[in-house]
């Protein structure tokens, strides 16, 4: 059995899991990924369409056999419903993420100008700092957080990836 | 409709499911399900001495039987003393339900007298568990227990029950309870792909050097017929794994008997050398494999197995099959194609009268002859369970059994004190068969509590302690890789095993010499109303050959030094081998590696 490991290439995945609304099935998830010792990268975790149904995005990194035992164990939790891995390009990745920056007057046109070519929105001025929403990819994030580091991030929170697939394809 | 308590639909439930016995032990959380029990005759309780026994019991009894074994236990100290328990049955994937009490639901997370997170602990080693919330809710959750535990992989399931719960009182009718549900988000595969078998039948046919590696699923699935007839009819030969004795009977020609760390050479050797490894229910345990790129290199594999997430898990697989052994082999043989045996079996053949398994009838009395004795005074019909250590090897190497289901031992967890509980569910489903556990010093001492629950009710299990005076496996890692820095395994300080039995009302006796075995065994078979415990006296400086060093492959296997000696001994024509000829004999199999 030569070539039993793969090249051992890391990727990242996102990976969907629709799970029974019940407790205790979020403690479920992560055990699983701690006790496997697979990496996860965020989890972002609420109510569908169904109240019944909770729909958990994983982005998680790892070589392709590590990502193929996720989608498997996952799938093995009884409470699991259905587990979709969106491979590049199919879906659509959204986060949203909460940066409260120092702003001072001399720099508020500045931010102001940055936030709008991200579509970032103020949603909060204080005396020395604004509070800005921003939605995107986690890349834009990223980008837009690099962009407001000079002037000083006190506070982010993101939410984590959310997927979609595009198109008429559901999970 | 009169209303019921939570306990009574409880019990009704479990009689619903056939349940025959509850090994478990009473407190606080669980008076209102020891209450209804009181005047409930259709199903009888067990009352163990220790949880952990309760746990074992019913994994005993889920082995032998193929049915859901089921304990039942009060919170707190009660539902963590099943820990072990509910793990080994985990590893091994043994159907068990375990009920356990827990605290009133408004007291969960108040850390309340005897409340612990039973869910919180049991999750990493049960296949899915519940908490209840409502008495309602009883019946629902009873009959997926029992249907996820039997159903798949089988696997143990831990049903949470809080005091109020089972106190409630509502109207229910006990026909509405509803076996075998649905549940829309767990649907086993049981049917294979035909395309997928179909590749597996050709395959078959193109191998030159095909082995059957068989694991517990087909004890499981029930399939010794089919992985006996798919090796009749293509003279391939089969091995299998600890949790696979019995998926083909030991004494049949095609019988490799077991491989890996402890496996028998020829088994091994074969192995190494497949071009095309058949994976049968079976998990590519590291105890089988050792090292992992050498294992089985030059061969394809086709994996059988009904988890999807075995496959893949471990090693590369070429033809996977998700589906149950016995559905998936039975279709199988719909396209395989009869064999003749070939110039592998025969060299097969060959490295089995190279490599026995053998033992020095030296006037000493050895733990292997014990073994063999054992086998032959049971005629090889014995239900045999086991410990873990030395004495667990050395029963899997030389009780060949005949049948699934007649061999149950701890495999994955490796859970020492497993055997005499065990042997307890095994001679209660089947009263009239004999039950040997087979053990070890330590093994034994581990859970020597049970004893008294083998007393009180009646059963004539043989207890052969093979009493090497030692932890005799840690011994022999200690001997052959620690430098024989012997390091806290001296067990001389040990009660006297035949006053101990006689302490708690069963029968001892203690064996020194190899003639005095046999007597010893019969007259313990003729005990028919109390549990026999026979103190085998053996040498403590022995160890289990072959042997694969942790982590290693074939080439490291260790073989017994007056192997060739012994060999001589009972091979007529003296023929000497030596490893560098066999060596050289294997060159010319594996001409070509199948896969790069």
């Amino acid at each position: 059995m030569a070539g039993i490991t793969d090249n051992g290439k890391e990727h990242q995945h996102t990976i969907t899991a629709l799970v029974q609304n019940h407790p205790g099935v979020l403690a479920r998830v992560a055990g699983l990924f701690a006790r496997r010792g697979f990496n996860i990268e965020s989890l972002a975790v609420s109510v569908t369409e169904n109240p019944e149904v909770s729909r958990m995005t994983i982005v998680a990194r790892g070589d392709d056999r590590v990502l193929e035992q996720i989608t498997k164990q996952l799938n093995k939790l009884i409470e699991v419903i259905r587990v979709v891995d969106y491979v590049e390009h199919s879906a659509v990745e959204r986060e949203l993420a909460l940066i409260k920056v120092n702003a001072e007057p001399k720099d508020r046109s500045e931010i102001l100008q940055l936030a709008e070519v991200f579509r970032g929105r103020v949603i909060d001025v204080g005396e020395k700092t604004f509070l800005i929403e921003l939605t995107g990819g986690p890349d834009k994030i990223d980008a837009f957080a690099r962009l407001m580091a000079p002037y000083g991030i006190r506070e982010m929170a993101r939410t984590g990836v959310i997927a979609m697939a595009r198109g008429t394809k559901t999970a | 409709m009169a209303k019921m308590s939570g306990a009574q639909i409880l019990l009704e439930c479990l009689r619903q499911e056939g349940v025959e016995f509850i090994f478990g032990y009473p407190g606080g959380a669980v008076l209102p399900i020891y209450d209804a029990l009181y005047d409930y005759r259709d199903i009888k309780h067990i009352l163990v001495r220790h949880e952990q026994g309760a746990a074992h019991m019913a994994d005993g009894y889920a082995r032998a039987t193929g049915k859901v074994g089921v304990c039942l236990v009060t919170s707190g100290p009660g539902a963590t003393n099943l820990v072990t328990g509910i793990a080994t049955a985990q590893m091994d994937s043994i159907p068990i339900v375990a009920l356990t009490g827990q605290v009133r639901t408004t007291n969960i997370g108040k850390d309340a007298f005897q409340e612990t997170d039973a869910i919180g602990i049991s999750m990493p080693i049960t296949k899915h568990n519940y908490l209840l919330k409502r008495t309602e809710d009883i019946p629902r959750v009873i009959a997926e227990a029992f249907y996820i535990a039997r159903s798949g992989r089988p696997g143990p399931v831990l049903v949470d029950i809080p005091l109020d719960v089972s106190l409630g009182k509502i109207e229910w009718d006990p026909s509405s309870y509803q076996k075998d549900p649905d549940i829309p988000s767990y649907r086993p595969t049981y049917k294979g792909h035909e395309m997928q078998i179909r590749k597996a039948a050709q395959a078959i046919k193109e191998a030159k050097r095909p082995v059957l590696y068989v694991g517990g699923g087909a004890v499981q699935s029930g399939a010794q017929a089919e992985v006996t007839e798919l090796s009749e009819r293509t003279n391939i030969l089969v091995t299998t794994t600890l949790m696979g004795k019995g998926a083909i009977d030991e004494n049949h020609p095609n019988s490799l008997g077991m491989l890996g760390m402890h496996g028998t050479a020829y088994a091994n050797h074969a192995v190494h050398n497949c071009d095309l490894l058949i994976a049968v229910g079976a998990r590519f345990d590291d105890r089988v494999t050792g090292k992992l790129d050498q294992f089985a290199k030059y061969a394809k594999v086709i994996h059988i197995d009904i988890d999807p997430a075995e496959i893949g898990k471990v090693v590369h697989c070429d033809i996977p099959i998700v589906g149950d052994v016995k559905t998936v082999l039975r279709e199988l043989l719909k396209y395989v194609e009869p064999r003749p045996a070939t110039e592998w079996n025969r060299q097969i053949m060959e490295w089995k009268r190279k490599f026995p398994l053998i033992y020095p009838k030296d006037g000493q009395m050895h733990a292997e002859y014990v073994i063999d004795e054992i086998w032959r005074v049971t005629e090889g019909n014995a239900i045999v369970t086991t410990g873990v250590g030395q004495h667990q090897m050395w029963a899997a190497q030389y009780y060949k059994v005949k049948r699934p289901r007649q061999f149950i031992t701890s495999g994955g967890l490796g859970t020492m004190g497993f055997g005499m509980p065990a042997a307890i569910g095994v001679q209660l489903a089947f009263p009239n068969e004999t039950v040997v556990c087979i053990d070890g010093d330590g093994s034994f001492q581990m859970t020597v509590q049970e004893l008294m629950t083998a007393v009180v009710y009646e059963l004539p299990i043989i207890v052969a302690i093979i009493n090497n005076r030692s932890l005799g496996m840690v011994r022999q890692w200690q001997e052959l890789f620690w430098s024989e820095r012997y390091s806290e395994v001296d067990l001389q300080a040990s009660p006297d095993f035949v006053k101990l039995a006689e302490a708690y009302g069963a029968i001892g006796m203690r064996v020194t010499r190899p003639e005095d075995v046999e007597p010893a065994l019969r007259e313990a078979m003729s005990q028919r109303k109390k549990p026999v415990i026979i103190d085998f006296v053996v040498p403590t400086e022995e160890n289990v050959y072959p042997m694969i060093p942790s982590g290693q492959s074939i080439e490291q296997m260790m073989l017994r030094k007056d192997l060739e000696q012994l060999r001589a001994s009972v091979d007529t024509d003296g023929e000497q081998w030596s490893f560098a000829e066999q060596e050289e004999i294997l060159k010319q199999f594996v001409e070509q590696p199948v896969r790069q």
